[in-house]
């Protein structure tokens, strides 16, 4: 309240003492192959932290007040210990919201997660209906998913989310989506879909055209905060007005990713060495990464906007997000490859050749996952022609990476 | 104590009241003043002066939000947006009256 302070955001770009939100990998183990997985999950590492380091890690997060975790996986709930460790977290100050695709979630365990402060639920689901959610998920996990939906609503957890990645399949359904929500007194989550992980072989495919952009910020705007983004649409920005969220890139600075063997990477979308910024079994623990990385603190310096900071709309948008564009070979200071502007689709069309591009790693998938039409295979990282990128000199960080927006329905002053 | 949402018409803090902080809010200093997250509602709210962080803190002690804003130096000409502040916190239930069920 003293005069002019800088705007939150700037604040935020410098870095926090501690994230404000922090998504945790607890497993590479999943019962689906979902054809777009983030993380390329399928198969546990036998490296993954033991239910002792798991704690180790939640006494940190509760010492530096970390107010929430949002665990993921992998699909987190076939850890053995994966309620213990629920409980473990909620009863050191640390709250959780955890993804599932809805397997575990019994009539036992919805009444069992019912009017729990510190728990919130949010169940994955990529299609309002069974053939458009299947053919990325799998088969029978629209069942799965909307049995776990109807178990939580008959235990009387309100408000728990439905989350839905946006594709070029699904965008006609937001309607549907809403429906579907609003039976269960759900809340709609809806973020983009990033070429990270297994996403990057299928990015082409599904990734929503131009026009379905154009419909989704529409719907975007339309709904205000009634729906949830995780703020991941700020590239939309572009269209006009800007959506409601912080719009900045949060990597690194107010969130990051611990994967399940207790990588810390910058955010949930980066999986990949070069946005690995340590380990929380290194010597200073998970505080010493969000505290002395030498790619944290990289992230955190004033960042450059290259060709972008000539355009109208990179106020708003601010070049776009930094995943996006590493996995799909554009360079961090250059435009998103879904600019609304269509500078995106231009640099693609002459980026690196499709086997110059990154490949997401590690890979868990499970080696019966078939590969896909139009799907590069793995590119072994010791064969990449692509230097190392040069995060601190030449790219801004972009839009927010934050998987789960801890600011939704925040309005900066 | 849980914190009732505030029935107050907006823009009219009761200065003169005795407030505290929800029982279910935690608070996060930062450089640029703190961090608050309301375990109930899921909220998190930013306190923006390190300044308006020692008006919150202290609510609890001081027989009213005025009395906590002397205690921590506001200057009297900026009450009124300490006290837009402090209603903006008690909308979203992160602090409410002592005496509020």
């Amino acid at each position: 309240m003293t005069a002019a302070p800088l705007p939150l955001t700037e604040r935020f770009e410098h870095g926090l003492a501690a994230p404000i939100c922090l998504t945790w990998e607890l497993t590479y183990a999943c019962n689906l192959s979902c054809v777009h997985c983030l993380s390329s999950s399928g198969r546990r590492d036998p490296r993954e932290l033991t239910t002792a380091e798991c704690q180790a890690v939640i006494g940190e997060l509760q010492r530096m007040q970390v107010f929430y975790v949002n665990i993921g996986g992998g699909e987190p709930t076939v850890r053995p210990d994966f309620w213990v460790l629920v409980d473990y977290a909620t009863g050191h100050d640390v709250g959780v919201k955890f993804s599932t695709n809805g397997v575990k979630i019994t009539p036992g365990i919805a009444r069992r997660l019912a009017g729990r402060d510190y728990v919130d639920v949010q169940i994955s689901l990529d299609g309002a209906t069974p053939e458009v959610n299947d053919a990325v998920r799998g088969r029978g996990s629209y069942e799965v998913a909307l049995r776990a939906m109807r178990n939580l609503a008959d235990a009387g957890f309100a408000g728990f989310k439905i989350s839905v990645v946006m594709t070029r399949h699904n965008i006609g359904q937001l309607e549907k989506f809403k429906a579907i929500a609003d039976r269960f007194g759900a809340q709609l989550r809806i973020t983009r879909l990033r070429p990270a992980g297994r996403g990057a072989g299928v990015w082409d495919e599904l990734h929503p055209t131009a026009g379905q952009q154009r419909e989704l910020y529409d719907w975007l705007v339309a709904h205000g905060t009634d729906v949830l983004t995780g703020d991941s649409f700020f590239h939309l920005s572009g269209y006009g007005g800007a959506l409601p969220g912080l719009g900045m890139c949060g990597a690194g600075r107010v969130v990051c990713l611990i994967d399940p063997v207790g990588d810390v990477y910058a955010c949930p979308f980066a999986i990949h060495p070069s946005f690995l910024a340590g380990n929380v079994r290194d010597p200073g623990g998970f505080a010493g990464v969000w505290q002395h990385s030498e790619l944290f603190r990289g992230l955190r310096r004033p960042q450059a906007g290259g060709a972008c900071e000539s355009c109208s709309a990179f106020g708003s948008c601010r070049g776009g997000c930094m995943a996006a564009k590493f996995f799909t070979g554009l360079p961090l200071d250059g435009p998103d490859p879904e600019c609304v502007r269509g500078h995106g689709e231009r640099a693609l069309a002459s980026a690196a050749p499709a086997a110059a591009v990154p490949w997401p790693s590690p890979d868990h998938s499970h080696r019966t996952a078939p590969y896909r039409t139009g799907e590069r295979p793995p590119v072994p990282l010791t064969l990449s022609p692509r230097p190392p990128v040069p995060l601190t000199l030449s790219s801004r960080p972009p839009v927010t990476a934050c998987n789960a927006n801890p600011l939704a329905g925040f309005v900066p002053e | 104590m849980a914190c009732a949402a505030s029935t107050e018409p907006v823009g009219q803090f009761d200065l003169d009241a005795p407030w505290r902080l929800d029982a279910r809010v935690r608070v996060r200093p930062e450089a640029f003043g703190a961090l608050l997250y309301h375990f109930g509602t899921r909220q998190l709210s930013f306190l923006k002066s390190p300044a308006l962080l020692a008006v919150v803190r202290s609510l609890a002690a001081q027989p009213s939000a005025r009395a906590a804003c002397t205690a921590a130096g506001v200057p009297a000409g900026d009450l009124m947006r300490y006290a837009h502040a402090l209603q903006t916190l008690a909308a979203s239930q992160m602090i409410c009256k002592r005496d509020a069920a």
